[in-house]
């Protein structure tokens, strides 16, 4: 810190202020809900943020008493396959929307454009009566596909883009080769767009962790319960009893997650901005 | 020699390239092409015979019987459906219910019918152009396609359409057919108490629910409520995350301070931690009665009583802008710092030779380019903001109560309104007219937004 001057040291002191003071706020409620979890009590009046003595009873208690296994398992079901059948549609969409020339082409972008404008549960009824036509109303599959019907208008426009600012030079040396297009789409699309597909492939997995409406819609059942919908009902259900439960459930929703979001956290930054500058 | 050989062989669409003149032996209206249409238009498949593409003509044929013999029934009953809405009520016989028809589900199979014709005279269309065009070749000494050309054909030249079919299928049916019935739905009666089949029928109205929201009382004095309230939680949740996001990659990019990456990954948790988790959590913390803030504040002396930081109507406002600036704030600083970072360091370097200070240079040179890249997300973010029922809802679930609304609470937002409106209380129709009046205002942003982009100045924006 030699050859600063007064007022920069004065000035970086204050930021480090700033930054500790905004570390503590950011810290204080996952440090909370982390040691809530390993509270001997069960409400949250008698939660402290230290504890008198660590306790896995919740733990033990969620696992045992509750369905929260099931929940966990129902969750990464659908965020499974949603991430599968999600990425697939949007991809091929978008990789014919991006490379071939055809009639409709137009509309059908304009179309996409404008059903991401929609507020999503708009057609909630309709959803809710065709499922139930086609008997898939608390049915895990109905969610999906829920889901992966949902994700195509953004998706598909965003994958365009990235796909559009790949150059076309390969693909036109593989077609003189005498790829087909099956081919092409795999040797080389494929493998140029890994950044934008684990992108549509993360945010497709996390999804339907975080998705309330439709969950609750379609699944009606204890057993079929996603995280989001058990986790809502233990502390707004009865009187906050369940809070230290609740904690340890959150614990471990929020650190697969959480550590996931790190991993590709690049990724998804930058998806996040291709998405933006093409609408 | 050659040239002959490539028209015989070659795809269609190539050779008509090449002028030719067609055989102008046959000047009558009734030309070759024009028959083979004619005929196709009469009869699904008879142009195709006609052009002695045997096979094809005759699987068109097939499938028109197959429709007209087993579907025209079912489709009249469809559109007798749609415009009706069902004429025969559920009635009572002593103890006995007598089911009548089910407005709701008629309106679906009828979407469904409508959906499905408009579908059927597309291919219908094809059919008929399908037949001039291959007689037209013909004329011109053309063979037609074989039956095993013609898949080739449809692999090589069909195939952004055998890419895009299960996408179009899920998407009409998982969200253009229920946006479509959202949007009818708005015209007709479909509400509690009244109206709920299958007790009661339901009843196209017009521009009655519309109406109805701006002219009832009780209606319109929660829609104003409530709008406003949208648009200032929008505003005020973009604008401060934004600028809270502004200052912190400001504060960690600064020369001299250490440890960036240690901050960047702190601040950046928020964002990581899953978000509808860390809303129950901060529920909890700013619980009224038991909650941890409460506690502190009591036990530090600072109040005697407990602050109702999410049951008094303004205060739960405070609350979730400022909880919503905790979620929100790690977002931009991201964003913000990687275009920071992205800033060429010449255009700095050459206000220093100019002299400029420290602040000018952030005003003049950090903030326009700042504005520049990351303008378009806020415009995002404003629509995301508008519609943002997580927070609302698992924060407050739209409380607290307001005696002046229907069905909406004090903090409710038009989203979390409609989730009521439907869920809870079966009031569909009006539902359905928010939610209309919310896509007019998320579109005009959208628009907006795409115009300035880049998206929409490149030339090819659609290509």
């Amino acid at each position: 810190m030699i050859g600063l001057s007064l007022k920069q040291k004065i000035n970086n002191t204050i930021i480090y202020a700033i930054l500790i003071l905004t570390t503590i706020f950011v810290l204080y409620p996952v440090v909370w809900v982390i040691t809530g979890s390993f509270n001997p009590g069960d409400s949250l009046f008698s939660t402290r943020l230290i504890p008198e003595s660590l306790s896995f009873r919740h733990y033990i208690y969620l696992f045992q008493e509750t369905n929260y296994l099931l929940w966990y398992k129902n969750t990464l079901k659908i965020a499974f396959w949603n991430m599968i059948f999600s990425t697939l549609l949007v991809v091929t969409a978008a990789y014919a929307f991006s490379r071939f020339r055809f009639p409709g082409r137009r509309q059908g972008l304009m179309a996409m454009l404008v059903l991401q404008m929609f507020p999503g549960f708009m057609g909630m009824i309709a959803i809710y009566i065709l499922l139930l036509q086609m008997n898939l109303l608390d049915n895990h599959w109905g969610l999906i596909l829920v889901y992966a019907g949902g994700s195509i208008p953004f998706g598909a426009w965003l994958v365009k883009g990235y796909f559009d600012g790949l150059p076309r030079s390969l693909e036109e040396a593989a077609k003189i080769d005498g790829a087909s297009h099956v081919t092409i789409f795999y040797k080389i699309m494929m493998p140029l767009s890994k950044p934008i597909l684990v992108f549509i492939a993360v945010t497709n997995f996390i999804g339907p962790w975080m998705d309330f409406i439709f969950a609750r819609l379609v699944l009606r059942s204890g057993e079929k319960k996603t995280l989001a919908i058990g986790l809502f009902e233990m502390v707004t259900g009865r009187g906050n009893t369940e809070f230290t439960t609740f904690a340890a459930g959150a614990v471990l929703v929020a650190v697969p997650i959480t550590i996931l979001f790190f991993l590709f956290q690049d990724h998804l930054v930058e998806g996040l901005k291709a998405g933006a500058n093409k609408g | 020699m050659n040239a002959l050989n490539k028209t015989q062989n070659n795809s269609p669409e190539k050779v008509l390239k090449t002028p030719l003149t067609p055989n102008s032996s046959n000047k009558s209206f009734f030309t070759k092409p024009k028959i083979a249409a004619l005929l196709s238009f009469l009869f699904m498949g008879l142009g195709q015979i006609y052009n002695k593409q045997i096979l094809k003509g005759l699987s068109f044929l097939a499938l028109e019987l197959y429709l007209l013999i087993f579907w025209t029934v079912p489709f009249q009953w469809g559109m007798w459906g749609l415009t009706t809405l069902g004429e025969t009520t559920q009635q009572r016989k002593g103890f006995e219910i007598i089911q009548g028809d089910h407005s709701i589900f008629l309106l679906i199979e009828g979407l469904l019918f409508l959906i499905s014709f408009l579908l059927f005279l597309w291919f219908y269309y094809l059919n008929i152009r399908d037949a001039y065009k291959v007689a037209a070749k013909r004329e011109m000494g053309i063979k037609p396609n074989n039956a095993k050309e013609m898949f080739k054909n449809m692999w090589e030249n069909g195939f952004p359409y055998i890419l895009l079919t299960p996408s179009v299928l899920f998407t009409s049916f998982l969200t253009i057919l229920p946006l479509l019935f959202g949007i009818l739905i708005a015209f007709t009666n479909y509400s509690a108490p009244n109206h709920i089949p299958p007790k009661h029928l339901v009843d196209w109205v017009g521009f009655d629910t519309f109406i109805q929201l701006f002219q009832m009382k009780t209606w319109s004095t929660t829609f104003y409520g409530v709008f406003t309230w949208t648009v200032v939680w929008a505003v005020l949740a973009t604008l401060t995350t934004f600028f809270l996001g502004l200052i912190f990659a400001v504060l960690i990019n600064q020369k001299g301070i250490r440890f960036k990456k240690f901050w960047r990954s702190m601040f950046i948790l928020p964002w990581a931690i899953p978000q509808f988790v860390s809303i129950l959590i901060f529920r909890n913390i700013f619980n009224g009665q038991f909650g941890p803030i409460n506690r502190y504040l009591m036990e530090l002396g600072i109040i005697d009583q407990a602050i109702p930081w999410l049951s008094d109507p303004l205060l739960a406002k405070v609350t979730l802008v400022v909880v919503n600036m905790w979620f929100g704030f790690p977002f931009w600083m991201v964003l913000m710092s990687g275009v920071m970072t992205s800033i060429d360091k010449e255009l700095y370097e050459a206000a220093d030779v100019d002299g400029a200070s420290a602040s000018q240079k952030f005003w003049k040179i950090t903030m326009p380019l700042i504005m520049f890249s990351t303008a378009p997300l806020a415009i995002m973010s404003f629509a995301g903001n508008f519609n943002n029922f997580n927070i609302i809802y698992l924060m407050t679930q739209g409380g607290p109560v307001n005696t002046n609304y229907s069905y909406a609470g004090s903090t409710d937002i038009l989203i979390s309104w409609i989730y009521k409106l439907t869920l809870d209380n079966n009031q569909f129709a009006m539902a359905s007219v928010v939610s209309i009046l919310i896509f007019v205002v998320i579109a005009t942003f959208s628009i907006i937004n795409f115009r300035k982009t880049r998206a929409f100045k490149e030339e090819d924006m659609m290509s």
